[in-house]
């Protein structure tokens, strides 16, 4: 019975498993990634100056007030973000965003963030080149790209529900978890693979069952909507869901209520530092800007939460007497989910813990990438035998190859095509997503058209060369190479270099270690 | 059709049913379950909005609790069987308890 129910789900851990690897595989790496979204921005704009200290906050409110003031037309709320600790994400961004109203049949009504130099006050483009930056590679993640958001998010979404499965089916069929993971025979073929996907895949076990569970969550009603529809329809029994269920605070969206000015922000900030200390506010939103109906509310830095409860203080936006002083505490469901969300984000981990996050998100896109290639190894040893070429296996080859080796190489192309595209070149921040889908694109070519064995050590050393070359074509291309950055304690441009040598590096021990196994199979 | 192709083909049948039975099957029940859940608690005083939104962010672990299931069932008539016996009280609560 318990041998029988090891292999019933060895069988589902297969499949699950074979059926999702690819798309999982852009997810992990692309999401792990995000965990240096904002240092990406910053290597890729290398006009931005590196900024010892931001400027006081409320110079920079003073900016961005009058942008979103000057744009004025309706809105339903505006949001104003500080740039930050680096443990924060944007950290080195001042954001400001607005929601229209939503417009009929929209649940909420569409927003747009516009980031801004918080030295300038002005949009980003005006002082560095116009790029897609870490956070375009972050947000394809969960919503992809080229597909409308919502379908991304559901694509994703089924991939990480089936990735939960595996996971779990994968621990089970595993008959010595314990003495497994001490186990790794090197050089073997099929046993090699084996032994590293159980390493990686046990290693950081906590680690995947978190990242994928509460990856759900993040869109849990988007994903489960029949309860809440049914108990709770959109409108106040909706609002009043929120109120109850997170314990948040019932915001007024009514449309109708008559015009008032809005009070200016400024002595508020002085009052929110007042009461945690210069420099301590995270971001203000408005409700209703420019209503009776306003609410000005000031959120505190929270960079040492781990469940994304944070101080605030409320204002009435028309007279700007202070209404309500909170903690931000919520229920118990409201708060489990923050700690889920939090742990996902990693937005509290300091240096190293933010390390060991990018680490396990790498051991995660490791272990799902050698999952793929052992599902592969695994039949074409039993196809041996009888010797006729599987139509599906050679599939199932080249979409592991374009992708394990191939999505780097066109992560790589990202970069390159940030360094290389004219300045100056109209919609350069969408052509640089454009280059790295082309490339990707072309590595699947390149895999369907050379020899199997020859086409994984040739993109294998392609990948390394093009991680490799980074750091020079950053060197040629600006200012800011390795000797500048380590000599002015440039940390994101040093961590940047270090990381691409790194990744080259990694590719370059694989493409010879491949590159050997074969010579000794002939 | 031989004896192996016949069986081969029922082995087919029987994880489409499968697939089926977990994926439609298990997501039915989720999301009956997530509405039954609060339903039933409200009565006694638990917050349903909180018990909604506790049983939706469990139902994706349970989810895979129903698909393991379904697999290891040891037919998918079984399976369908399984499935359908757990929905019968949560269908009751539901009907039962709707406003």
């Amino acid at each position: 019975m318990k041998e029988a129910f090891r292999q019933s789900m060895a069988w589902l851990h297969t499949w699950v498993g074979l059926l999702v690897g690819w798309v999982l595989f852009f997810v992990f790496l692309t999401g792990t990634l995000g965990y240096v979204n904002a240092e990406v921005d910053l290597w890729m704009r290398p006009e931005q100056p590196q900024l010892a200290a931001f400027p006081p906050a409320a110079d920079m409110l003073a900016s961005a007030e009058q942008r979103l003031r000057e744009r004025s037309g309706e809105a339903e709320e505006w949001l104003i973000i500080f740039p930050g600790d680096s443990g924060v994400r944007g950290a080195g961004d001042l954001v400001v965003g607005r929601r229209a109203w939503p417009v009929d049949g929209e649940m909420s009504g569409k927003r747009t963030l516009e980031t801004l130099d918080p030295r300038t006050g002005l949009p980003i483009e005006i002082s560095a080149r116009e790029t897609a930056g870490g956070h375009t590679l972050y947000r394809m993640h969960y919503v992809l790209h080229y597909v409308p958001e919502k379908w991304g998010r559901w694509i994703v979404g089924i991939a990480t529900m089936l990735m939960l499965v595996a996971i779990i089916t994968g621990t089970i069929a595993h008959k010595k978890i314990f003495r497994d993971f001490f186990t790794f025979r090197s050089a073997r073929g099929q046993r090699s693979w084996l032994d590293g996907h159980n390493l990686l895949a046990v290693t950081a076990l906590p680690f995947h069952v978190m990242i994928t569970w509460s990856g759900l969550v993040f869109f849990q009603f988007m994903y489960m909507p029949v309860a809440i529809d049914m108990l709770y329809p959109e409108g106040t029994p909706r609002d009043r869901f929120f109120e109850e269920a997170y314990g948040f605070d019932q915001i007024d969206r009514d449309a109708a209520r008559p015009a008032a000015p809005l009070v200016s922000l400024l002595p508020l900030l002085a009052r929110a530092e007042e009461h945690w200390g210069t420099g301590s506010v995270y971001f203000i939103t408005v409700d209703n800007p420019g209503r009776e109906n306003a609410r000005i509310i000031f959120s505190a830095q929270d960079k040492d939460s781990v469940d994304r409860t944070r101080a605030f203080l409320r204002f009435d936006g028309v007279t700007g007497s202070l209404l309500e002083s909170g903690t931000g505490t919520r229920t118990a469901a409201g708060w489990f989910n923050g700690v889920l969300l939090s742990l996902h984000e990693g937005r509290f981990a300091g240096p190293v813990l933010r390390f060991l996050y990018a680490l396990a998100g790498l051991i995660g896109t490791a272990m799902i990438g050698t999952g793929l290639v052992l599902w592969s190894t695994k039949r074409k040893a039993k196809l041996l035998k009888t010797d006729k070429p599987h139509f599906g296996i050679a599939v199932v080859d080249v979409l592991n190859l374009g992708t394990v080796v191939g999505l780097p190489v066109g992560i790589a192309a990202y970069f390159w095509a940030n360094r290389l595209l004219p300045v100056e070149m109209p919609g350069r921040a969408a052509w640089e997503v454009h280059a790295m889908f082309i490339v990707w694109g072309l590595t699947f070519l390149y895999a369907i058209a050379r020899s199997l064995d020859r086409a994984w050590v040739e993109l294998c050393w392609l990948a390394a060369a093009a991680c490799t070359l980074l750091p020079l074509l950053n060197a040629l291309t600006t200012d800011r190479h390795l000797g500048v950055s380590l000599s002015s304690g440039d940390w994101v441009f040093v961590g940047f270099d270090l990381s691409a040598l790194a990744a080259g590096l990694f590719f370059a021990l694989m493409a010879r270690h491949l590159d050997r196994r074969k010579e000794a199979v002939r | 059709m031989s004896s192996s192709q016949m069986k081969s083909a029922s082995r087919r049948w029987s994880i489409a049913s499968r697939v089926l039975a977990a994926i439609g099957g298990g997501y039915a029940l989720i999301s009956l379950l997530t509405l039954a859940l609060p339903l039933a608690l409200a009565p006694l005083g638990i917050n349903q909005a909180q018990v909604l939104l506790a049983a939706t962010t469990a139902s994706f672990l349970i989810y895979v609790a129903i698909v393991m299931a379904v697999f290891h069932a040891r037919s998918a008539a079984r399976a369908w069987a399984g499935l359908a016996i757990m929905a019968l009280p949560l269908s009751a609560v539901t009907l039962l308890l709707l406003p």
